[in-house]
């Protein structure tokens, strides 16, 4: 199953400019603390990790627990320090992954 | 058609049975483990190790009554001037009733430029969530509020 992304990254930003990163991402986040219907724990399956990179250099990262709501939303900010990619990745449980990435212009 | 009709004296007999079995459930169901205030003081010692925990310079904003633990807004920001010799290199949260003290970690630097985080948290009790940011001088500051949930999130079975 590929998750469902969305991404809000201003397409063009002047240099040196503090912009804000919005990031949502589908996943159950099951916390791995909750009774089925049988009675049995329903096995964990979260998102663990987010890292956000600058045109290949690290920005942000995040290690998430089994509180994070699920559909994971993540909003921090960055310096828009050149023209290029801003690349997204989350990493979890079961051999989740999904990346994604947006560009943006930097003047 | 037929087979979904039911009289007043089916309807009885299933809501017996139905009360039974959820009893039995209660009975069974094994209390899931709470997160207590010592598991967080013991999770902010392993984050802080014997440096001091000062109050101030981190806002955290949280609704104070929340209808819904599955969804919290949760907002951390702090006071620095982001700079490459003072900045903000992690924030933490943690919580006091969850199944575990853990809720997020952000590693952050100066190319962030501002230090303020947004996510949403799972809530399973009313409780107090600490945020905690480390700084780039080795200082730790901190946050606290207290948050009351009407539904709780996580810990509740499919029932």
């Amino acid at each position: 199953m590929t998750a469902r992304i969305l991404i809000n990254v201003p397409a063009k930003a002047r240099r040196g400019e503090i912009i804000e990163i919005k990031t949502l991402i589908s996943h159950p986040m099951e916390s791995g603390f909750r009774v089925g219907f049988n009675g049995a724990l329903i096995p964990r399956d979260i998102i663990t990790r987010f890292v956000c990179t600058y045109n290949g250099e690290e920005v942000f990262r995040a290690e998430l627990s089994p509180a994070i709501a699920a559909n994971p939303f993540i909003a921090f900010s960055t310096i828009a320090t050149e023209s290029g990619t801003i690349a997204f990745a989350w990493s979890g449980d079961n051999g989740f992954s999904a990346a994604e990435f947006a560009t943006i212009t930097v003047e | 058609m037929n087979e979904f009709r039911s009289t007043r004296r089916q309807f009885l007999a299933g809501s017996a049975r139905l009360a039974a079995g959820a009893g039995l459930a209660s009975i069974v169901a094994v209390e899931p483990a709470r997160a207590t205030p010592e598991a967080l003081q013991g999770a902010i010692a392993e984050i802080i190790g014997e440096a001091p925990l000062r109050q101030g310079r981190v806002t955290l904003d949280l609704p104070s009554l929340v209808e819904n633990g599955n969804a919290v807004p949760l907002t951390v920001a702090v006071e620095s001037p982001m700079s490459e010799a003072d900045h903000v290199t992690a924030i933490h949260v943690f919580n006091e009733k969850n199944p575990q003290p853990y809720v997020l970690t952000a590693r952050l630097g100066p190319r962030a430029g501002r230090a303020r985080i947004a996510t949403r948290i799972k809530l399973a009790d009313a409780q107090r969530v600490v945020a905690i940011a480390a700084m780039s001088d080795g200082s730790f500051w901190s946050a606290s509020a207290d948050v009351i949930v009407t539904i709780a999130a996580c810990v509740e079975g499919l029932q």
